[in-house]
């Protein structure tokens, strides 16, 4: 378990990377940190690793109040964007390192290398040198190492952002299992949405130096508490259209539709709809946006049309081969919507 | 075409011409040496041994060679050790001014050390009972290398990325293991480089061995090369040439050794 309280960090110069930041994450969890960069996130890895000395606040692992503690005695296993591998060691020796630091014996060495290695598939490789490795493999060694060192938690620092898009997926879905395997407390730092939806349990996302909101996966892409985690979150941009109440109804780009409770007279609120929620009717509608087909873009399986609509762009995911025409008119209906009251989640 | 022609065969001389320019000297040091009467001009020799046999003779010839060792290869260890140190100190630490006092040190040790600082440093090394050792040359021609090794260096571990430190450190290694497992293997090639350099110019350095030592029995082969003239003041080709010879291979050898040895190239394992 890693709990952190209070955690802030500023740095010379007076840049508040972190601003007194409160987290646990339990026992066996694979927690992702998410923002966009300058966020803090790093900052924060580097703080529980113990590469950067907090402020004030303090961490915990496992009970041990580590926040004055050097990095190597905090039971933490670190893999680094750039994975770090020692480019003058072969792929046996890196694995091995942190057991060399800790005097076990050279044969004992070798030999819980070779195992880790096995479990990773670098079981052919351990002669080679780093330069001699594809990228998957150098972060499969870098991911071997940390784990050969049977640490308390695991830190990881973007650890697919270096591989070819391919390659990442594979990546990802090896890496989660892994995790689900090794059952080690596991903490990443991640820009990518998609990928702190696919591998997180839980997903703190951040900006400038705070948390802005802690949940799973299915709760933060279903519910994002705020208009910057609803921008964020998706592979497509959700679309946020301002409107006003009245007389219990909402006013949206040109559509009427129901208000939540709570919404006074005359309220100013942006209604956010993901386009893969969004409806196109080829009809009138009350309670549809309507706009013109400005652009098609192909996603594959589907496509995306953005509709435009007065100042607006809203944008629908339609089927592949049901999409319409550019420049036909078209009304947008929500299926799901959620509504945002002075950047914060209402309904 | 013919334009074409003239133009390639002016090109060619030109190379031609550099070429001899500079193969001629080594072409002399290659021929003079078994030449029985070697002449300032390169010629096929009447091959002899002699003049080996009469260098050997000479008191001071092959100890000088013992002492260029001694006082390079002190140089070196020293040079090399000092600017890592510093080097590696002033790269990861971020010090108010730090930029501004390397190129300082850079400039001043370029226009200060060597002739214009010549008297004091002789004063100095009188007054510290440094005359006439090996220590004393050491030192004195160290201080002058340093400043450049270390902005050398300090350029070699501004391109090693701290995350490798930073990932042993998680691991728990202490900074002593830092610096043997990680740090010193990187930069390696640049180490050597920095030695060769350093025992390098020390082999070929003349007036600082030549103020600072009295004693012919400590002084550097390039010192003693000075001695090999007769009485009247005219040089004699036949010993110069073959102690050149001599002289020389021990620098190609180290040359050879390091290249092969440490080879300077780098193995990667950082994904950029």
């Amino acid at each position: 378990m890693i709990s952190l309280h209070g955690l802030t960090k500023v740095f010379p110069g007076g840049v508040r990377a972190l601003d007194a930041i409160d987290l646990t994450v339990a026992d066996g969890e694979f927690f992702a940190l998410l923002g966009p960069s300058g966020c803090g996130k790093t900052t924060l890895l580097r703080t529980i690793a113990g590469l950067e000395i907090p402020t004030s606040g303090n961490i915990r692992i496992n009970e041990a109040d580590v926040t004055r503690l050097p990095p190597g005695r905090r039971d933490v296993a670190m893999v680094f964007q750039d994975y770090a591998i020692f480019p003058h060691m072969d792929v046996t020796d890196n694995i091995a390192y942190p057991l060399r630091i800790r005097k076990v014996p050279r044969a004992e060495r070798v030999r819980k290398a070779a195992e880790v290695a096995r479990r990773l598939s670098l079981a052919d490789l351990l002669h080679r040198r780093p330069a001699q490795l594809s990228g998957g493999q150098q972060q499969r060694v870098a991911l071997a190492r940390a784990i050969a060192c049977h640490p308390a938690a695991f830190l990881f620092d973007e650890p697919l952002s270096n591989l070819d898009a391919r390659l990442r997926l594979e990546a990802r879905t090896f890496l989660k299992r892994l995790q689900r395997e090794l059952a080690v407390t596991t903490v990443f730092v991640t820009h990518d949405q998609a990928e702190a939806l696919a591998l997180a349990d839980r997903i703190a996302v951040m900006s400038a130096g705070r948390m802005v909101q802690i949940g799973t996966p299915a709760e933060i892409f279903q519910r994002p508490s705020t208009t910057f985690v609803a921008s964020f979150i998706g592979s497509t941009p959700m679309n946020l259209l301002p409107g006003t109440s009245t007389r219990g109804a909402l006013h949206v780009a040109g559509a009427v539709r129901a208000a939540p409770a709570g919404l006074g007279e005359g309220d100013e609120i942006v209604y956010g709809v993901r386009p893969e929620y969004m409806g196109l009717s080829e009809t009138e509608r009350q309670d549809g946006i309507p706009g013109t087909v400005a652009v098609l873009e192909n996603l594959g399986t589907g496509v995306l049309v953005t509709l435009e609509s007065g100042d607006h762009l809203v944008q629908a995911v339609v089927p592949e081969g049901s999409e319409p025409a550019l420049g036909v008119r078209r009304w947008a209906v929500p299926a799901r919507s959620l509504v945002y009251r002075d950047g914060a989640l209402l309904a | 075409m013919i334009r074409h022609t003239v133009g390639r065969l002016v090109s060619t001389v030109f190379v031609a011409v550099v070429l001899a320019l500079f193969a001629l000297p080594m072409l002399w040091l290659a021929a003079a040496p078994f030449d029985a009467s070697p002449t300032i001009t390169t010629s096929v020799p009447e091959f002899t041994l002699a003049n080996f046999a009469a260098i050997l003779d000479n008191p001071y010839a092959l100890g000088s060679i013992g002492n260029s060792l001694i006082q390079g290869g002190g140089a070196a260890v020293l040079v090399v050790v000092l600017a890592a140190l510093a080097a590696y100190a002033l790269s990861r630490v971020s010090v108010p001014g730090r930029d501004v006092l390397l190129y300082l040190l850079l400039l001043l040790s370029s226009v200060v050390t060597g002739t214009a600082a010549m008297v004091p440093i002789f004063e100095l090394a009188t007054r510290l009972n440094l005359i006439d050792t090996h220590l004393g040359v050491i030192l004195v021609v160290s201080g002058g290398l340093l400043p450049a090794a270390i902005f050398i260096l300090k350029d070699f571990m501004d391109e090693t990325p701290t995350s490798y430190e930073e990932s042993a450190r998680v691991f728990g290694a202490s900074p002593l293991q830092i610096l043997r497992h990680i740090t010193v293997p990187l930069v390696r090639p640049g180490l050597a480089t920095i030695g060769v350099w350093a025992l390098a110019s020390v082999w070929g350095g003349f007036l600082f061995q030549f103020i600072l030592l009295r004693d012919p029995e400590k002084s550097p082969g390039s010192v003693i090369l000075y001695t090999l003239y007769t009485e009247g003041g005219a040089p004699k080709l036949d010993l110069i040439s073959t102690f050149s010879l001599l002289y020389s291979l021990p620098v190609v050898a180290m040359y050879l050794f390091v290249s092969q040895r440490y080879g300077f190239r780098f193995h990667g394992g950082i994904k950029r």
